[in-house]
């Protein structure tokens, strides 16, 4: 394989990419943000949806997600715009603790004007300064690696799935980080991943975060018959969740988890493989793992997912060969020819983890290049 | 050539790799022993979609992956196509 190059960022932590995110605390503060960034060229808003009133779980979660994504290693610097002091500068002072530069400006008894004046002088002085950062040869194990598969079909199970596990035990025996999560899809296999748990707390851990959301679930006296699997799982066969689920496995290698993360939760035990606590909806989970810090995600589809994030490079792997080819723009790593059976899964894989050390190595995905930056938050229950 | 694939040796469901119509007769391989497997196809089987290797009796666990993935709610034939018309969840 060819020499790996990355931006080592201030805490050592390796990025891929090397943004200067402009982040709004709270949904008021979209319009300074994207008014910033169309002042100043080549930095990138990350608009969303909410951030006030927000109380409890669900406000821990919404900084976490904030502070994880601007402490990201694939952003190079952050400005961050609130409506108030307090709450922007927990996050200013969060991200700072990496050692980036951040700074924040909040909109009250200034305006939206006069905020969006000051950021942008700040944010073309980050942008200059990181336009000028180089990349230096890194290695495997520095690198923190997301998966989640959508759309799914029993293709995925068949093929990109499986060829998704053949990355991840390589990526772990090197050293790397791994995340993985979709807690209520995997119903039917969760005493598979039970299994593979480090340690009996960690087991204990694990099964009670799945209880949990499975619970969350049924307390809206509700089943998820109606949407998992979703129609379009069962246009491409699934026929039950089990099913869904075990495909969904099929992609997490074979290697002991060794963390049991909350959703946007920085791993803390060493390099391996982590269970993240997330939704199954793509864009939430992937927004997620990437405020953990994963800087390029493997998504493997089956009818065609065209899921991408602003900050984390996705690779999308598909074995479906209707998908390989009324698709293809959206296609990464094109595995069709595991059902065909003109390749192994080690071929398989040697051709994800080439497109792996390309896509650190500056190439851009399908999912960037065709502009897909699906930022969604998380929200635990509603605001006060 | 194979038409459908099927994980391990003693799941009751493979996987159409290409469309099979109603009547064709059909081989399978066994991903984790290479060993085939020939069917007479008693539907249209989209690509992706399942198709029966045993004889299932309504209410038998099917598997696949050498795991439940749901039972059945009628009566399977080997050659019939699976999904949600023969086996649901259960799970709720």
């Amino acid at each position: 394989m060819n020499q790996l190059y990355g931006y080592r960022r201030e805490n050592g932590k390796v990025g891929v990419r090397n943004h200067v995110v402009i982040l709004p605390v709270d949904d008021i503060s979209n319009a300074a943000c994207e008014a910033v960034a169309n002042q100043i060229k080549g930095t990138l808003p990350l608009p969303h949806a909410y951030g006030r009133l927000q109380y409890g779980a669900d406000l821990d979660l919404h900084f976490r997600t904030m502070i994880g994504t601007g402490s990201n290693p694939n952003v190079a610097a952050v400005v961050v715009i609130g409506i108030e002091d307090n709450w922007t500068k927990t996050i200013v002072d969060s991200i700072a603790e990496t050692g980036k530069p951040v700074t924040g400006f909040s909109i009250e008894g200034h305006g939206d004007l006069e905020t969006v004046r000051q950021a942008s002088w700040k944010a073309k002085e980050y942008v200059q300064w990181a336009s000028e950062l180089q990349k230096e040869p890194v290695e495997l194990k520095d690198l923190t690696v997301s998966i989640k598969c959508g759309e799914s079909d029993t293709t995925t199970g068949l093929g990109s799935c499986p060829t998704v596990s053949q990355a991840v035990n390589r990526l772990v025996d090197a050293g790397a980080t791994v995340f993985f999560g979709e807690t209520s899809e995997l119903t039917g296999g969760e005493n598979l991943i039970a299994d593979r748990m480090a340690t009996p707390e960690l087991k204990d851990k694990f099964m009670a975060v799945y209880n949990d959301y499975i619970n969350e679930i049924e307390s809206q006296a509700v089943d998820l018959l109606g949407s998992q699997p979703t129609q379009g799982n069962i246009k491409g066969g699934l026929s039950t969740i089990e099913e869904k689920a075990l495909g969904n496995i099929a992609k997490t290698g074979d290697k002991e988890v060794i963390g049991v993360l909350e959703p946007a939760e920085a791993p803390s035990n060493g390099n391996g493989l982590y269970f993240m606590d997330t939704s199954s909806a793509a864009a939430e989970c992937i927004t997620l793992m990437a405020a953990g810090g994963a800087v390029v995600h493997f998504f493997p589809t089956g009818q065609g997912n065209i899921i991408g994030n602003p900050i984390e490079p996705t690779i999308k792997i598909t074995a479906n060969p209707d998908t390989a080819e009324t698709m293809s723009e959206h296609i990464d790593v094109d595995v069709k020819g595991l059902l065909s059976r003109e390749i192994n899964l080690t071929q398989a894989g040697d051709m994800l983890m080439n497109n792996l050390h390309r896509t650190v190595n500056g190439r851009l995905t399908s999912a960037e290049a065709l502009g897909h930056v699906e930022f969604v938050m998380t929200k635990l229950y509603r605001s006060a | 050539m194979h038409k459908f694939l099927i994980h391990n040796q003693g799941d009751h469901v493979g996987v159409a790799t290409s469309p099979i119509k109603s009547g064709e007769n059909v081989m399978g391989v066994y991903m984790d022993n290479e060993k085939t497997i020939e069917v007479t196809s008693h539907g249209d089987i989209p690509l992706g979609h399942k198709v029966s290797v045993a004889d299932l009796a309504e209410g038998e666990n099917v598997i696949k992956y050498q795991v439940t993935i749901g039972e059945s709610t009628k009566k399977i034939s080997k050659g019939d196509y699976v999904h949600t018309h023969n086996i649901k969840t259960k799970r709720w």
